[in-house]
């Protein structure tokens, strides 16, 4: 069946089958970001936004993004970069392989919540597991990241240029 | 040229980091190609069967299948997945495809084809007709059971080990000093105690997963996420019977490793496929296949016996440790070897110690590396007798060890006699009992709302690579404009290895870090490297990339000199030019670089290789404070306190995030991650959902710091830090409960239905009386 | 790996009745179980497509539309305004965000899982399941009913004013629940329902007049059985039971 959706803000027509899940259906399509750690929806990795709501993509059909806009981390590529480079400076990305779908609820996060304390980070990223980190690392880099960005609104600077030094 | 700590030392990025946290596609499975066959494994439902038939027509009847495999269409050679060294200890007891298929999840036949739907169906369409036998399922009764897991004429070992199929037995052994039965017997206080830890999953995010093709010469090129890229390419040649001349292996990004991936699970398949069909192929395992078929932990029982006098000085120390390797035995013999040689050495002063142990083959999943690589079974073990011994005694657990802990210039009798050239352990228990304000918080504090907060501590050592046969490897190229070229045999697999070797070839050669590009592994042009494990890569390779470095300093002067028209004794090098000692002249390393492309006889390219005698041990002590809610038993980690020895850390925050991470999966294993069979066999906890390895709500807060010694042997002072961290938090813990709750639990995990069950116990025996 | 032949996104409750009644159909909700294992389905049916994902509220009850994720009875006001954050507290340990944004009310409740976290809650309260054929059948009914292929429109929660409150116990902060336990009061009618023992939730009143929250949960925690699964056996969870359920009445009792 066809199926036409926005995927990372480029309207796109796509073939797929009934059955196909959403995050084979965006790695066809080159978002090789999306990655899938376990079939039973506990991981994380495969975290992309359908209609700007975080959501597991290896647990959504394709056939339900018809008429819907997808996100993968290509589509936000300088926010990707600008917290990245947070959680780099913490040597917090390791393997790398969970980051994609980390960043995708991190920037959701920051989206969804209003100056969120630690316990209230640790619970909107508990579906996204790590295996190299033990987490700390992350979290630094979250509260680095955010608090950067509180101080660059204050300053009026914005925070995309934020991301330069953590 | 005076060398430095500049880059060393100091924080910088992981030279990868960008490309990662942009998602860039760098793994296995983003670079396989497009049109490759899927190719998967029908796997056994039986613990143990012999095929008696197995038809595969209608299988390949299914539109898309190329070929389908068995045991009919490997080879008939046995081999070993292990990546290790040759000749390997692991017994030589695989083949591809075996008519005996030995747990629930061995390979019964391969499918490959042009579609992921069409492998499922055919995978449901072939017919194997089984003969099950009886199975072994307990590792307690299977050392000389009438059923064998390998009968085979063809089993071979190829080490002494003690090994012996007709028993059961991937290895056996006894070490020891003094006499132990002796001092035991004089001892005032004996601890007698069994500890059980469970094969645990290494649960990396990346399943295992390799890709093949071959290329215009007709070789067989192996994608592959892997630590041991050399040992693949051997493994390879072995089970397929092929030169190892015609197989070549790359390592491209890794999504974790932690030792999975220091055994050959997932290669062999599309190999076999691509080698008999020419078309390229890849296998990506699902999570289930990981969990069910592949490379955990080794389950271990340890009998521990303990003496000490009525001071508190441990005198005796005897281990037995039966290890299950499951069935095959994938790193059976050396595993088993540091549940005694990387526990017994931390204290010192025992006149007397004997380790003996079996590794006994049963019909459970093959165990293989796992972060720890039995020490963390047998850390679990002594640290909790010790503190054990610490409460009998009525005596503070740190105290006891502050009495009885290897110091700095000890020798070690059972860590190969070896002397602790650098050893910080005593630094680390006193800034550990600081940062968790210990003297104020031990034994347990009454939180006042029926919950209890006790502290508990452990120490740790580990490795740095294996003394005597792990080899490191380093090739350096100067280029045009002055830049290096640094190639690796060892696999960074996310833990930054690719980048710490740079700082170290950047303080050597004087230079930024920019200027050295880096090489990740392909055997066909990187410099032999036995591969990243046993916490090697930073002494061992690190000490590569030094001597590398030296070497091309002499000959970036010796050219250098030539071109100034002096002798080598008369000029020096600082990293961006080669000058005339008597300030007569100079030439930059960018004109070297330019130059020697140009009318040149002399390569400016260097591969050194590297290794050592001795394996230093890093050291590190932690602490746990834990909270049990009395009535439920349930406890939560409050706080963690690790102080580590790993010597010079090259960059602080990857050593850092070593020690959270491996932390964190002892804090899994100590706590959450339990692993349980169905009287048939078949694994319980066989996916993310089932086994639960801690999210970021299960581990409360961590406090990482560093007492760093100077390691004189190793690159800049440096050790290891990538498994000594993995140890602490399983006895440490144990104990903090048994401190809060009046409970010590000696079977892993540590869960609330066990405390509660511990303080019925306990208030039932209180009731009696 | 899942497969299907056909995608419907069902136009009307019709429609996707009658596609449901092939055996080889399947309702797709979240999709969290649908997908595991290899299911090979013939026809499934979206009814993301029928406006069933909103939480309607008057003056005496709440309508939860098959279709709302759980995050949505995470985040919704009036809900936990009303039954004072039952259901962000019943729903907040399961797995994580992504995932609650994604799984939905009518699966969890349709599946009638023993892990339920959901299903235990809205037993504590009054609440009723609207089938498309079989109409509004009390909650507890429903959960004994054998599975069919009726379809499940939404739930109605009455706003009675009682109050509730929840507890689990989780071998990690968001695994299934070992123990779930959920109590509500409306003057001296307690109303207490217990999940994943690991049998689905099911529900007892009682009359609370003289008792200590110690007796009720003694007396509640008996009129369940329980059983064993890997997460712990059958006489922890009654234990479990007993414990969390007090905690929860003296939670209510105080406030009361």
């Amino acid at each position: 069946m066809e199926i036409n959706l926005t995927l990372n803000g480029r309207k796109i027509c796509g073939e797929i089958e009934a059955g196909t899940l959403l995050l084979d259906f965006v790695r066809s399509q080159g978002c090789y970001s999306v990655k899938r750690g376990c079939e039973t929806s506990n991981c994380g990795l495969c975290t992309v936004w359908l209609d700007g709501t975080p959501v597991l993509s290896c647990s959504v059909l394709a056939a339900r993004a018809d008429g819907r806009e997808v996100t993968t981390l290509e589509g936000v590529e300088k926010e990707a970069e600008a917290f990245g480079r947070f959680l780099a400076q913490e040597g917090a990305e390791q393997c790398g392989f969970c980051s994609p779908g980390f960043i995708m609820n991190v920037l959701a996060m920051e989206r969804e919540l209003e100056n969120p304390g630690e316990e209230e980070i640790l619970e909107y990223l508990s579906g996204n597991l790590c295996r190299c980190t033990g987490y700390a690392g992350q979290l630094r880099a979250i509260v680095k990241y955010l608090n950067r960005k509180k101080e660059g609104e204050v300053q009026g600077r914005g925070g995309e240029e934020s991301g330069a030094k953590g | 040229m005076e060398r430095k700590a500049k880059i060393v030392g100091s924080p910088v990025m992981k030279k990868d980091a960008m490309a990662l946290v942009t998602g860039k596609p760098v793994y296995t499975d983003d670079l396989a190609p497009r049109d490759c066959l899927v190719v998967k494994v029908l796997r056994s439902p039986h613990a143990h069967a012999l095929i008696e038939e197995i038809d595969t027509e209608r299988a390949k009847a299914v539109p898309g299948i190329v070929t389908v495999l068995t045991w009919k269409d490997v080879p008939g050679k046995r081999f070993t997945m292990a990546g290790q060294t040759y000749p390997e200890p692991s017994p030589y007891d695989r083949l591809i495809l075996d008519r005996r298929v030995r747990f629930v999840g061995d390979a019964a036949a391969i499918v490959a084809g042009e579609t992921e739907d069409a492998v499922d169906r055919a995978l449901k369409l072939i017919r194997v007709k089984y003969q099950v036998l009886d199975a072994v399922l307990d590792f307690r009764t299977a050392k000389d059971n009438p059923i064998l897991v390998h009968p085979e004429e063809s089993w071979r070992s190829l080490c002494p080990v003690g090994a012996d199929n007709r028993r059961n037995l991937c290895a056996s052994g006894e070490d020891g000093e003094g006499d132990v039965e002796e001092v035991l017997s004089r001892c005032e206080y004996v601890v007698d105690e069994t500890y059980h830890t469970k094969a645990n999953q290494q649960a990396m995010m990346e399943t295992f997963r390799a890709f093949a093709a071959l290329d215009p010469y007709g070789r067989l090129v192996v994608t592959a996420s892997t630590q041991v890229p050399f040992h693949v390419r051997r493994i390879l040649a072995n089970a397929l019977d092929i030169p190892k001349s015609k197989v070549r292996v790359i390592k491209p990004r890794i999504g974790g490793g932690f030792g999975a991936k220091q055994t050959v699970v997932a290669e062999v398949y599309p190999a076999i496929v691509t080698w008999l069909t020419g078309r390229p192929s890849k296998i990506v395992y699902s999570r289930y296949e990981s969990q069910i078929a592949s490379s955990p932990r080794h389950e271990m029982e340890v009998h521990v016996r303990l003496g000490a006098d009525q001071e508190g000085n441990i005198r005796a120390i005897d281990l037995y440790t039966l290890s299950n390797t499951g069935a095959y035995g994938e790193h059976g013999p050396t595993t088993v070897g540091l549940s005694g040689h990387k526990s017994i050495p931390l204290y010192g002063k025992a006149e007397a110690f004997r380790f003996r142990y079996d590794v006994v083959y049963t019909n459970r999943m093959s165990a293989g590396a796992y972060r720890g690589y039995g020490a963390t079974q047998g850390l679990f073990a002594v640290e909790s007798a010790v503190n054990e011994l610490a409460d009998r005694l009525g005596m503070d657990p740190v105290l006891l060890r502050e009495k009885n802990m290897v110091r700095e210039g000890d020798r070690m009798p059972a860590y190969y006699g070896e002397t602790a050239g650098s050893c910080a352990l005593d630094r680390c228990m006193a800034r550990a009992k600081e940062l968790m304000d210990w003297e104020h918080k031990f034994p347990s504090r009454d939180m006042g709302n029926g919950k209890v907060r006790g502290v508990g501590v452990a120490m740790s050592m580990q490795g740095s690579a294996i003394a005597g046969v792990d080899v490191g490897s380093a090739t350096i190229k100067l280029n045009d404009d002055g830049f290096y070229s640094l190639m690796l045999g060892a696999a960074d697999m996310g833990t930054g290895c690719d980048t710490t070797m740079s700082q170290i070839a950047a303080d050597c050669l004087c230079c930024d870090l920019d200027s050295i590009i880096v090489h990740g592994v392909d055997t066909d042009v990187s410099p032999y490297d036995s591969g990243s494990y046993a916490s090697s890569t930073a002494y061992l390779t690190g000490g590569a990339v030094v001597k590398a470095c030296d070497s091309m300093i002499r000959r970036i002067l010796e050219k250098g000199a030539e071109y100034l028209g002096r002798e080598m004794d008369q000029v020096d090098f600082d990293g961006k030019r080669v000058f005339c000692l008597d300030g007569s002249g100079e030439i930059s390393l960018k004109d070297i670089g330019n130059r020697v492309m140009s009318g040149n006889g002399f390569a400016l390219e260097v591969t050194e290789s590297n290794t050592q005698p001795t394996s230093p041990p890093p050291f590190m002590v932690g602490m746990a404070e834990v909270e049990v809610d009395r009535e439920t038993g349930e406890a939560k980690l409050i706080d963690y306190v690790a102080v580590v020895d790993c010597g010079t850390p090259i960059n602080p925050n990857l050593t850092r995030i070593q020690t959270e991470g491996g932390l964190v999966q002892g804090i899994g294993m100590a706590m959450y991650e339990d692993i349980t069979y169905s009287p048939k066999g078949q694994m319980y906890e066989n996916s993310l959902m089932q086994y639960k390895i801690p999210t970021r709500q299960d581990v409360g807060r961590l406090r990482v710091e560093f007492e760093s010694s100077y390691e004189q042997t190793g690159p800049f002072g440096a050790k290891s830090i990538g498994e000594v961290v993995i140890n602490t938090p399983a006895p440490a813990i144990a104990s903090a409960v048994a401190h809060a709750a009046g409970v010590q639990i000696r079977e892993l995990p540590v869960t609330a239905e066990k405390i509660y069950d511990g303080i019925c116990r306990q208030s039932h025996l209180e009731t009696c009386r | 790996m899942f497969t299907a032949k056909e995608y419907v996104r069902a136009e009307s409750l019709e429609q996707a009745w009658s596609l449901n009644q092939k055996k080889s159909s399947a309702v797709v909700g979240g999709m969290m179980w649908l997908k595991m294992g290899d299911g090979r389905k013939g026809t499934i049916i979206d009814l993301s497509g029928l406006g069933l994902d909103t939480v309607q509220e008057d003056d005496r009850e709440f309508s939860i539309g098959a279709m709302c994720t759980l995050r949505q009875l995470e985040t919704h006001q009036g809900l936990n305004l009303a039954f004072d954050g039952v259901f962000r507290e019943c729903v907040r340990h399961i797995v994580g965000v992504q995932f609650r944004n994604g799984a939905t009310v009518g699966g969890s409740v349709f599946g009638r899982y023993g892990f339920s976290d959901v299903l235990t809650c809205l037993m504590a309260l009054e609440t009723e399941v609207e089938l498309y054929r079989g109409g509004r059948v009390p909650l507890e009914k429903f959960a004994a009913m054998p599975y069919d292929r009726d379809i499940l429109v939404r739930l109605w929660v009455k706003k009675d004013g009682r109050r509730a409150a929840y507890g689990s116990q989780r071998n990690t902060a968001t695994d299934f629940p070992v123990i779930a336990c959920a109590v509500s009061r409306l003057g001296d009618e307690w109303k207490v329902a217990v999940g994943a023992r690991p049998k689905r939730a099911e529900s007892i009143l009682l009359d609370g007049r003289g008792k200590t929250a110690g007796q009720l949960a003694e007396e509640a925690a008996k009129a369940f059985s329980y059983g064993s699964n890997l997460r712990a056996g059958a006489a922890y969870r009654a234990h479990l039971a007993q414990v969390y359920i007090r905690r929860l009445a003296e939670k209510l009792g105080e406030e009361s």
